[in-house]
């Protein structure tokens, strides 16, 4: 239960991390926390040939209000993202999901940036980027880009950055005033990853639901988001009759894998159950 | 063969310099290299919270941190607590309650406690499960452990009025 050999370099500062990457590209594994990637090393279930260390990168390190925008530093880690008051009023959807992200002593060390590049496809903070419709700051030696959570996470451990990217930043839009949320999930234990988990954020305006964004996690590679359920709840009153509708309706929409934790016909109920569960809170919270 | 890095590394107050394989677990850096053995290994991937140290001043799982990465970082284990014939408070608790049997877990246990203890001296139960709540016991069922945090915070506060 050892790594295996790597070479290792730790970076300095920004540019130099950007540099190394492009000089070693997909030789290179960037270590950040190393909650995941460390586990997954000791067991020999991924190797390295060179890990860039990017944990002493305190320029990425923030949490701030820009606008309309709440700016999160790809190395915050997840204990400073659930203590944040800033993320308690303009994202309480991530607060919530944070509660459940694994234990106390992992949420010191990992990081909201390194669980995002991960990607496990039981992780809690990939669903809650679709859910607020977060922008993903990744750059390189040679520029930056913007990636909409809908386009960064493309399958199991899998993202849309390149070998030579970092993500530097997390942009996650201030929700207009009222809106209400839900994050829940089920797992054998608290702290476990989820069999299921569910988000729900929605707006209520003139008596009927808008902006309604319903999404799951654990119930296929690539689904986060399930649109064709949230146009059945986009313009009605809310109501248990609809949300049950709408449970029906996304219970059928995924495909979820069997594993050796529940099978797929569990994971369909699980995927009703929550989705009730969210979409009442959410809705409950949007009255307040 | 990889290079080794030189890294220093402030342990229970002393200050280490040593060559260190990059792929050196920090529990091993510890136990290994510097004989400290009070940190456990349960199971290497980070999923029982025995290795829990403090590294400037969070609870940190050893077997979950690269010795280079805690280069220039200050960590203190269990035998930073006290002696037998001066417990910590911590200590004396799970003592008085036995909050322990074969003692496997406990160093972790106790790490998770001081840094809630510093953080919050007055737990309550849910601040405490959450604190230990990553941590594994195959001998207790937990609740003497939960007990012996409640009674480390009243002696803790009982020393700070004595004083």
């Amino acid at each position: 239960m050892k790594p295996a050999p790597f070479e290792y370099e730790r970076a300095a500062d920004l540019a130099s991390a950007l540099s190394a990457l492009a000089r070693y590209g997909s030789e290179a594994r960037v270590l950040a926390g190393g909650q995941s990637l460390i586990p997954m090393l000791n067991l020999r279930l991924a190797s390295a040939e060179r890990l860039i260390d990017v944990g002493r990168l305190d320029e990425l390190r923030y949490i701030r209000v820009d606008g309309d925008e709440v700016h999160i530093g790809a190395l915050t880690t997840h204990n400073a993202v659930l203590q944040s008051p800033e993320v308690a009023q303009h994202c309480p959807i991530m607060v919530e999901a944070y509660r459940l992200v694994s234990h106390h002593s992992v949420r010191n060390r990992g990081t909201i940036g390194g669980s995002l590049c991960h990607n496990d496809p039981a992780s809690e903070m990939p669903l809650v980027a679709n859910l607020v419709g977060a922008t993903l700051i990744a750059r390189s030696a040679s520029g930056e880009r913007a990636i909409a959570a809908d386009k960064f996470f493309k399958g199991n451990f899998e993202t849309a950055l390149h070998p030579n990217e970092l993500l530097v930043e997390i942009r996650v839009p201030i929700p207009p005033k009222g809106h209400g949320w839900s994050f829940q999930e089920v797992s054998q234990r608290k702290g476990d990853f989820a069999l299921v988990a569910a988000g729900a954020v929605l707006a209520l305006d003139g008596g009927v639901c808008r902006h309604v964004r319903l999404g799951f996690r654990n119930v296929g590679a690539t689904t986060f988001r399930l649109p064709a359920v949230e146009a059945r709840i986009e313009g009605q009153p809310p109501g248990a009759a609809l949300f049950a509708a709408a449970a029906e309706a996304a219970m059928t929409a995924v495909d979820p894998p069997s594993d050796l934790h529940a099978d797929e016909a569990y994971r369909r109920d699980l995927v009703k159950v929550l989705a009730e569960r969210v979409l009442a809170t959410a809705a409950a919270r949007a009255r307040q | 063969m990889p290079s080794t890095q030189r890294i220093t590394v402030t342990v229970n107050g002393v200050r280490y310099e040593r060559s260190v394989e990059p792929r050196l677990l920090l529990s091993d850096f510890l136990r290994h290299e510097l004989s400290l053995t009070g940190t456990h290994v349960g199971c290497e991937h980070g999923i029982c919270g025995a290795c829990t140290v403090l590294l400037d001043g969070l609870a940190t799982r050893s077997c979950l941190c690269l010795a280079v990465q805690a280069d220039r970082a200050s960590i203190e284990t269990v035998e930073s607590l006290g002696r037998p014939d001066a417990l910590h408070p911590v200590q004396q608790a799970f003592w008085e309650k036995h909050g322990l049997q074969c003692g496997f877990c406990t160093p972790g246990m106790l790490m998770c406690a001081v840094e809630l203890l510093r953080a919050n001296p007055n737990p309550d139960r849910d601040a405490i499960v959450e604190a230990i709540g990553g941590n594994l016991c195959r001998c207790t069922g937990y609740q003497n452990i939960i007990a012996a945090v409640e009674r480390a915070a009243e002696l803790q506060h009982a020393m700070a009025e004595a004083a």
